[in-house]
């Protein structure tokens, strides 16, 4: 691995405007430790010519003094962005060969300020699943591995092949979108940090849509001062999607490094959950500890409708899946087969293009909105989606500045390990799925090992629209556990 | 509640898509596993309490009534899996 790969975003964005190394210099070592890389399946599209040809642009411009906040800084998106000329397939099937004419708002923002995309990354497909089993191009392989073990553990879902991509040093930061923990638990996953803004922060127009009211985008980085970079050219907002919230987007990275003292941070007694591994729960305290060794208070709090929000979640996601995904008709793009008329043709295409998991969210969504069932489902859950907000809403009215919980119940586990039961799969983002159902942002900082070498995060949870809280707080978290010692390649 | 064989294949026709005879049981016996696990929700008092139609409290802003985009139909066609002079073709519809 050349030094070039294990810089961090900063150092590189800093080493590139002090002249130290070339925009090209970083793209090729990039390019070199992704084909080494193959075994992980972290992308499913490499675009070195394009990386090679946006770098060249970039030393032309950081030559003339003219560098935008990220000139140079190769990166690696999620392939739910569509990206004008690349093909971008949510890796579904159905998608098949589709070639965006237009580009998303978010990584337009990114290719504005200077970033230089080094290829597409693999996630479950449509986002749906929690492992990155899903993918239509197979599972991605987390870069960490058991102590004394060889098994393949999964880097976590839905953006399995951003986290490992920046976990395996093979860019500097990444994109990622979050429904219900598809940012955070990941990030937890691989000892990277992951974070989803609050709902609106982001523009979702040209991310293939999900559950609108609950995506996200957010970015993956090593650091949480990267995050925070990262993160501001993500955001701001778009007249293209009329749920991007148009108010200013501060200076993030200014926050990392801020005090917490005197800040007041809750530890929600609900998230104590049943079989919750011993290692976890000494996580949790030890982080509680670091935060209150800088100066900030705890509280225990509580938030009482906390065990509702997974069955919630999974009627409004399949419920909004349903919806968003009835655009896949074999039509206007993507896969078609043929059928002896219209309806023929559409199911036929419908059954050949989505995969296992998407069929099932599918069918769940039509059923919880269809006549006579619409109101003891869908409008019962969100009913319970407005009391699952309450809760947040009573605990930072009482002055809470932040929540600490564990970003995941568990630790990385094996490919094929879960899965033979869906549920199963789904309890995954237990932690992380209230945020989403509430619209805040969360948080997800590495914070130590498990006891077989396998990272853990902690996840913060802020008040809508104060990311730099956590940015602040996540740094301390940071600075106390240590820098995340990355895995050395063995692929 | 609990689906019927009947009911997973209405389901999967109102969601258009095909499901195999042999497909049926095991589709039910996961959709009756999910239903199941969110009955749940039942228990919660929802009394008085308004559905959740908007995250965060913003009003939706309004703009001009105005075409901002479009003229362009190749880019539209483009990914098409079948079109003619400028039109997408699908199977017969109307006979």
């Amino acid at each position: 691995m050349t030094s070039l790969t294990t810089l961090t975003l900063a150092e590189a964005r800093d080493g590139l405007r002090g002249k130290k190394f070339a925009a090209r210099e970083i793209a090729d070592a990039h390019i070199a430790a992704i084909e080494k890389a193959r075994a992980l399946n972290a992308f499913v599209l490499e675009t070195p010519d394009r990386a090679r040809e946006m770098a060249a642009a970039s030393d032309a411009r950081l030559a003339k003094g003219e560098g935008g906040p990220l000139e140079g800084v190769p990166l690696g998106i999620k392939d739910l962005f569509a990206t004008e000329g690349v093909r971008t397939t949510a890796c579904s099937k159905i998608l098949g060969n589709f070639v965006p004419t237009y580009e998303s708002t978010v990584t337009s923002q990114l290719w504005r300020d200077g970033a230089v995309l080094l290829g597409k990354l693999n996630n479950d497909e449509f986002a749906m699943g929690s492992s990155n089993e899903t993918s239509c191009f197979g599972p991605v392989q987390n870069p960490w591995r058991r102590r004394g073990s060889n098994a393949p553990l999964v880097p976590g879902g839905s953006s399995g092949g951003s986290a490992t991509a920046v976990a395996a040093h093979l860019c500097l930061g990444a994109t990622g979108t979050d429904t219900g923990g598809s940012i955070r638990q990941p990030a937890a996953f691989t000892g990277t940090v992951g974070i989803k803004p609050t709902y609106g922060r982001c523009s979702r127009w040209g991310v293939v849509a999900f559950a609108s009211s609950l995506d996200q985008a957010g970015p993956f980085t090593r650091t949480v001062q990267d995050a925070a970079i990262l993160l501001r050219s993500m955001s701001g907002h778009d007249p293209k999607d009329s749920t991007s919230v148009d108010i200013a987007v501060p200076d993030f990275e200014a926050a990392v490094g801020r005090s917490i003292k005197g800040r007041k941070i809750g530890i929600p007694k609900e998230y104590r959950v049943p079989n919750m591994p011993a290692e976890i729960e000494t996580l949790w305290s030890q982080g509680a500890e670091w935060l209150k060794a800088a100066g900030a208070e705890l509280v225990e709090i509580s938030l009482p409708h906390t065990k509702y929000a997974l069955p919630a979640y999974y009627i409004v996601a399949p419920a909004e899946a349903s919806s968003n995904l009835a655009r896949y008709d074999g039509v206007r793009y993507g896969l078609r087969e043929d059928g002896r008329d219209v309806i023929d043709m559409y199911e036929k295409t419908r059954a050949e293009g989505f995969g296992p998991e998407v069929r099932r969210r599918v069918l769940i969504g039509t059923y919880v909105l269809s006549a006579g069932y619409y109101d003891a489902y869908y409008l019962q859950a969100q009913k319970v989606r407005t009391l699952i907000k309450r809760d947040f809403e009573e605990v930072f009215a009482k002055g809470v500045d932040a929540i600490l919980t564990p970003a995941t119940p568990s630790a990385a586990f094996a490919i094929g390990e879960k899965g033979a039961d869906p549920l199963e799969m789904y309890l995954n983002d237990i932690f992380t799925v209230t945020v989403n159902m509430a619209g805040l942002p969360g948080i997800s900082v590495p914070a130590g090992l498990d006891e077989n070498g396998l990272p853990l995060g902690l996840q913060l949870i802020g008040r809508p629209f104060d990311e730099e809280t956590l940015f602040a707080t996540g740094a301390v978290i940071e600075r106390a556990a240590g820098r995340m010692k990355l895995p050395d390649p063995w692929w | 509640m609990s689906v019927d064989d009947a009911t997973v294949r209405r389901i999967a026709h109102l969601a258009r898509i095909a499901v195999k005879d042999d497909e049926i049981a095991h589709l039910r016996g996961e959709i009756n596993g999910i239903l199941g696990w969110i009955e749940q929700l039942g228990e919660v008092n929802v009394e008085g309490v308004e559905p959740m139609t908007s995250v965060t409290p913003v009003k939706l802003k309004m703009r001009e009534d105005k075409v901002t985009d479009g003229g362009y139909p190749e880019r539209v066609l483009a990914n098409a899996p079948n079109t003619d002079r400028g039109f997408f073709l699908v199977p017969k519809v109307v006979e």
